[in-house]
């Protein structure tokens, strides 16, 4: 460094040069990574909209056409002999459903567990957090034996009930984290103008956390539709949802890739829309809590 | 406010202020001490309903409950014998556990490889990283079908242009490498968003002083990565870290609509071969005790994992 000027000016002239490859590696990364991260979606909106013939060929350019959702859904002549509007309104329902029965449950008990302490208090949690990730079929097994004894096997209530697998452990936990960040004050303030605990919970808490909560629903939403397991093996027409449904147009004896194509992404927008919507919030939630940006 | 506030009791148990002048009745001391009761009881009540089936699981292990022996016979532990003992619960364990750490250990580096870039700030990670989620957010199993058509033999697209470059043979799926090969990738091409958005938010929130300090003594890239961002970002990573690898234990979706644990059975997965024992075969017994050693296994592997995440999270935050 002590050394003269123009050596300086050459370590200047190295580090642009760096500065500038650096650039230009960024940028190429960036290129690779997200043509294998989109490709695959492109391609299948491409194939959506091939007719019988094009649907053979990997050509970029033919001629448009939105056939096979109209056969996909049933609707015009083309029916792809498939009730998948009738596994759309199913994965809606059950989704829903999960969704507001974990939340009728979860509340109290996110909000009990975030204000109060208990007995027990972490054992439910950690119990909670263990069905987040065992795996499925330690439950699945004994319920495809009692099921079809009980009347539950391929109902949309066997479907809500198995689902709060999914969305309960994911709504206790975030909210809980939730409740945390709020002051207690917050509350006091409220008991101290004379409200019952239930009113300030209600008027106070549930405002300050309603945005948390609306996340943690759709987020909840998102992993109940894409479950795939617990359909497949409870249920078999009644309520069998867009993931198993989409599995019905490949194999058969007649290739109808356009078909599948146009199932997969009927099946991926409503939880790529609602998760699009809640990009902020996806690094808490998906962690369960435990990163929060 | 904070006046009157620091004047009360420990008041998160939500004891009523003494001057409650507002002429409210007072809660009697048993029924505030209920309270957080109640407000479980839902929840306890949905774990009771849904421990119920595992413990009746863990019940049908010690029989021999099958669709063919509709009255089973109380056979003891031996179909833990049976399974412990047979080579398709290890050849089993083995698939699960290669795929497990192939697609945790790729997925990371990728990851961690894609947030340091979109943190780079161009215009175009800007614009890319707005589209960073989307195969996070389709189904697993929808994931597992599109790559499936792309790579069916002849017509799909990536089979048709990679035939072209003298890459063809890849994309058969005929042999075990070559399943497990594009099993990881399909997960790869699913999960790599959950480690990049995790990271991605980790850089995003660390200080800039360390940083500043080490431009100014004219610390080297690589040497600002190894010693400041590596190690900021390792909490944060673990979490990802943990997550990915206990979903990969019980991985199904995928490999169920890509390969079917096929060829042969080089990728059945301890869930995939639980799935085809219990529902497939009827054999509930046997399948049920697949899946007991598999939770098991993930019990032990988080709490190892868990444990080592506390500490990691402690010693950063210089405790």
């Amino acid at each position: 460094m002590t050394d003269t000027a123009s050596h300086v000016t050459t370590q200047h002239a190295t580090g642009v040069a760096r500065r500038r490859l650096g650039r230009v590696l960024t940028t190429v990364g960036l290129l690779a990574y997200f043509a294998f991260s989109l490709f695959p979606v492109v391609w299948m909106i491409l194939l959506s909209l091939k007719d019988k013939q094009d649907q053979l060929t990997t050509y970029f350019a033919f001629s448009p056409t939105l056939d096979s959702y109209r056969a996909v859904l049933g609707l015009g002549d083309a029916d792809a002999g498939v009730p998948f509007l009738r596994f759309f309104v199913s994965s809606l329902v059950t989704s829903i459903g999960a969704v507001l029965v974990s939340l009728l449950i979860g509340v109290p008990a996110a909000y009990a567990a975030a204000r109060f302490s208990f007995r027990g208090k972490e054992n439910l949690m950690f119990t909670l957090l263990s069905f987040r990730f065992a795996p499925e079929l330690v439950v699945i097994i004994p319920l495809s034996v009692i099921y079809p004894q009980i009347g539950l096997f391929d109902s949309y209530t066997g479907m809500i009930w198995v689902l709060q697998l999914v969305t309960l452990p994911l709504i206790v936990w975030i909210l809980r984290s939730y409740f945390e960040d709020l002051s207690p004050e917050i509350e006091q303030a409220a008991l101290l103008d004379g409200y019952s605990r239930t009113q300030a919970f209600l008027r106070t808490v549930l405002p300050l956390v309603k945005p948390g909560i609306a996340a943690v629903s759709l987020l909840a939403f998102i992993f109940a539709w894409n479950n795939f397991v617990f359909p497949l093996t409870l249920t078999s027409s009644n309520a069998q949802t867009v993931t198993v449904g989409s599995l019905s147009f490949i194999g058969g004896n007649e290739a109808k890739f356009n078909f599948t194509a146009a199932a997969a992404l009927i099946a991926a927008v409503p939880p790529l829309v609602l998760a699009l919507s809640i990009q902020r919030f996806l690094v808490r939630g998906l962690s369960f809590g435990s990163v929060k940006d | 406010m904070s006046v009157l506030s620091s004047t009360q009791s420990p008041a998160s148990t939500g004891g009523v202020p003494p001057s409650s002048a507002a002429g409210r009745v007072r809660v009697p001391r048993w029924r505030r001490r209920l309270r957080p009761y109640l407000l479980i009881v839902p929840a306890v009540a949905l774990c009771v309903g849904i421990l119920y089936p595992f413990l009746l699981g863990v019940f049908y292990t010690l029989f021999n409950y099958s669709a063919t022996k509709p009255v089973p016979d109380f056979v003891g532990v031996d179909n833990y014998v049976t399974v412990l003992t047979q080579g398709e619960f290890w050849h089993s364990a083995w698939v699960t556990g290669l795929f497990a750490v192939l697609a945790t250990v790729v997925e990371t580096v990728l990851g961690v490889g894609v947030a340091l870039l979109l943190n780079r700030s161009s215009l175009l990670g800007r614009l890319l990283e707005k589209v960073l989620i989307v195969p996070l957010m389709i189904a697993p199993i929808i994931a597992a079908i599109i790559w499936k058509l792309m790579l069916w033999p002849s017509v799909g697209v990536l089979s048709h242009y990679l035939s072209m470059i003298g890459l063809g043979d890849l994309t058969a799926i005929d042999t075990a490498g070559k399943a497990m090969f594009w099993c990881v990738v399909i997960d790869t091409w699913i999960f790599t968003p959950f480690v990049a958005i995790l990271a991605l938010a980790a850089l995003r929130s660390m200080p800039r002083s360390p940083f500043e300090a080490a431009a100014v003594d004219g610390a080297s890239p690589w040497f600002t990565f190894r010693t400041l961002t590596l190690p900021m970002l390792w909490p944060y990573v673990l979490v990802a870290v943990i997550f990915r690898f206990m979903d990969s234990l019980k991985v199904f979706d995928v490999i169920y609509a890509f390969t079917q644990g096929g060829p042969g059975n080089a990728t059945t997965t301890l869930q995939i071969s639980a799935y085809l024992q219990a529902i497939t075969y009827q054999r509930y017994s046997f399948g049920t005790t697949f899946m007991i050693v598999l939770w098991a296994i993930v019990y032990v592997v988080s709490m190892v994992l868990v444990r080592y995440l506390g500490r990691v999270q402690n010693r950063s935050a210089g405790k």
